[in-house]
């Protein structure tokens, strides 16, 4: 990747960062640990992999991002500000009332939100609904779909994972936030996940593992992806809950709790002048 | 308010056609008329005669296998690009198994998915209590933004269909496993949110739904010889309710008895009993399920056991003819 397109990217990512921890600390509540871990996810997503227009949220061959795992929701909300979707400052807003910007997504408020989402576990259904209607009319839009890991003790995750690979939904990309951490604990300890790709494998997938904070890796991952396998492709992506902010990375307990203002300004202080990790 | 058009063989030799056969022939004719419309089936594509949909447009039937919660919402991402999608499977597992589906990314998301909801009530019979929806009216008329029709015949079921394809959101269809009386006929007219007088009467109002439409009217027969005039109304839109058919007729007659094969509470009595606690608290008895699930059986001998007979609703009109006369 060439020194300017990395800069831009990593100017993107931080800013998204620091969206989370002042949007979250202005709420006074909200889930900053998983939106961070997915940060570079998201600037992938909506800076270069997916077609998408923020003047036409309704353009019709956009393609579409599902987030099954809604709470992450700041993460969504900073990229479409910084996408141009709607003006950064209503970043403000987050959970207070009247806003449109809901705890969790509701689409039908706010513009370039596919879906409303939050209890867990229904992305992947909704995201291969729609990956199946494209393939039922030859269109070309691609569908992306966020899960948390925890999120994968939902059966009802297993069940698409199997719709999708018997429809041969290759124009669909699952995107697996793999940061071992949920509110009672590490992954792990909750319920055992591994061995996770093979999971994946074995029902059908193409599976694709990358570290979920590396732009790189994340391009190249999502560049193999459209280059279509007759089979849907799932990005296993390794990354650390909390990343970018030191007192909330592999903490279980930053998953659902906000900073406090004066916390807020010292993670932004920490933010603007570690710069690039 | 006038009556509207029947079956002239209602008492003599009714024809008699499962509900479901309704959903399945007006997804039919649907599908010829709307290119849109797709529909998702459960591994119970023949029980629910979406078998026929499925022979007549292949390429716009989807199934899922046994995976109710995913069928849910892949009909709620088809409706997000574009399609009608129709969700076809027993009322227990698409509005229970699949509420949180139903609720949240349907509903709350103003998705324009249709549910069928199958093998409603204890007239199931043999396959007992675990398949007998008795619930299913409380749990989605609930949901806001939700439509729940429950039409009363093969006609009204085949209506009921095209009409729910007409109306942009969430719209619960239920019907029935047995062949059940013709009551109407092609040419009676079937709107969303509006009742209709299946028979005039100025002493006591009879509000059905369902399968207890028939039961409603028999009983009307019965009551007429003992001098009873029973005005009979066929609700099949339970959300939204005709309310201003309701209440007119129960302030005319003042009385009302409500029939439905499902549980009381929370359902169409209940629905019923909201309306007119507030606009026309005339006295009120709720035939239906009392609070208890169903068992094995053949459908006559569940539906006499349970009290969902002509009989039953007969003796609860008069049961609340005498409440009005205190």
């Amino acid at each position: 990747m060439d020194e300017n397109r990395r800069q831009r990217l990593e100017t993107i990512a931080g800013a998204i960062r620091r969206h989370i921890i002042s949007m979250v600390a202005a709420a006074g509540s909200g889930h900053p640990g998983g939106s961070l871990s997915a940060v570079e996810i998201l600037t992938a997503l909506y800076f270069e992999v997916m077609r998408h227009d923020p003047g036409n949220p309704a353009w019709e061959v956009r393609d579409r991002f599902v987030l099954s795992k809604g709470h992450a929701c700041p993460v969504v909300y900073a990229s479409l500000a910084e996408a141009g979707y709607f003006p950064v400052e209503e970043l403000q807003t987050l959970r207070a009332f009247g806003s449109r910007l809901q705890g969790h997504p509701d689409r039908k408020k706010l513009p370039g939100l596919e879906a409303s989402t939050g209890s867990l576990g229904q992305g992947l259904s909704i995201a291969s609904g729609m990956a199946l209607g494209f393939k039922m009319d030859q269109r070309s839009n691609r569908v992306y779909c966020l899960m948390g890991d925890g999120e994968l003790d939902e059966g009802q995750i297993w069940e698409a994972a199997m719709t999708a690979a018997h429809y041969k939904l290759d124009n669909l990309c699952g995107i697996i936030d793999r940061n071992g951490l949920q509110i009672d604990g590490w992954t792990c300890d909750v319920k055992t996940l591994e061995p996770l790709a093979d999971k994946w494998r074995a029902f059908g997938w193409n599976v694709i593992e990358v570290d979920g904070h590396n732009l790189e890796d994340l391009l190249c991952a999502f560049g193999r992806f459209r280059h279509g396998h007759f089979m849907p492709t799932v990005i296993i992506a390794h990354t650390v809950k909390g990343k970018g902010v030191k007192i909330m990375e592999n903490e279980a307990g930053w998953h659902g709790k906000a900073p406090d203002r004066d916390l807020a300004s010292r993670i932004l202080e920490e933010l603007d002048g570690g710069g690039k990790r | 308010m006038t009556t509207v058009p029947l079956a002239d063989n209602l008492w003599a030799d009714v024809e008699m056609i499962p509900t479901r056969f309704g959903y399945g022939d007006g997804l039919v004719e649907l599908g010829g008329e709307n290119p849109r419309v797709v529909v998702l089936g459960a591994d119970l594509s023949s029980s629910l005669k979406v078998d026929r949909f499925q022979a007549a447009f292949p390429d716009r039937f989807i199934q899922t296998g046994i995976a109710e919660q995913d069928m849910t919402n892949l009909a709620a991402g088809l409706s997000l690009v574009g399609k009608i999608p129709f969700v076809s499977t027993y009322g227990v597992f698409c509005t229970g198994r699949a509420w949180d589906q139903l609720r949240t990314t349907v509903a709350y998301g103003g998705l324009n998915v249709k549910i069928g909801s199958g093998h409603g009530g204890i007239s199931v019979g043999p396959d007992g209590a675990t398949h007998q929806a008795l619930e299913d009216i409380a749990i989605t008329r609930t949901i806001p933004g939700m439509t729940v029709l429950v039409p009363c015949d093969y006609h009204e079921t085949v209506k009921a269909v095209k009409a729910a394809a007409a109306i942009e959101g969430p719209v619960v269809i239920r019907f029935g496993r047995e062949k059940v009386p013709v009551v109407t006929t092609s040419e009676t007219p079937f709107e969303v949110g509006r009742a209709e007088i299946f028979r005039e009467g100025s002493d006591v109002t009879i509000l059905a739904c369902g399968i207890m439409v028939y039961e409603a009217l028999k009983a009307a027969r019965t009551l007429e010889d003992e001098g009873v005039s029973a005005k009979v109304i066929n609700c099949h839109s339970v959300k939204p309710m005709d309310i201003r058919t309701v209440v007119d007729s129960a302030l005319e007659t003042g009385a009302v008895v409500t029939a439905e094969e499902h549980q009381v509470m929370g359902g169409f009595g209940s629905a019923v009993a909201e309306v007119l606690c507030r606009h026309a608290p005339v006295p009120l008895r709720m035939v239906g399920i009392q609070d208890v699930f169903g068992q094995s059986g053949s459908p006559e001998e569940l539906m006499d056991a349970y009290g969902l007979t002509s009989e039953a609703i007969a003796e609860s009109v008069r049961d609340v003819l005498e409440a009005k006369g205190r």
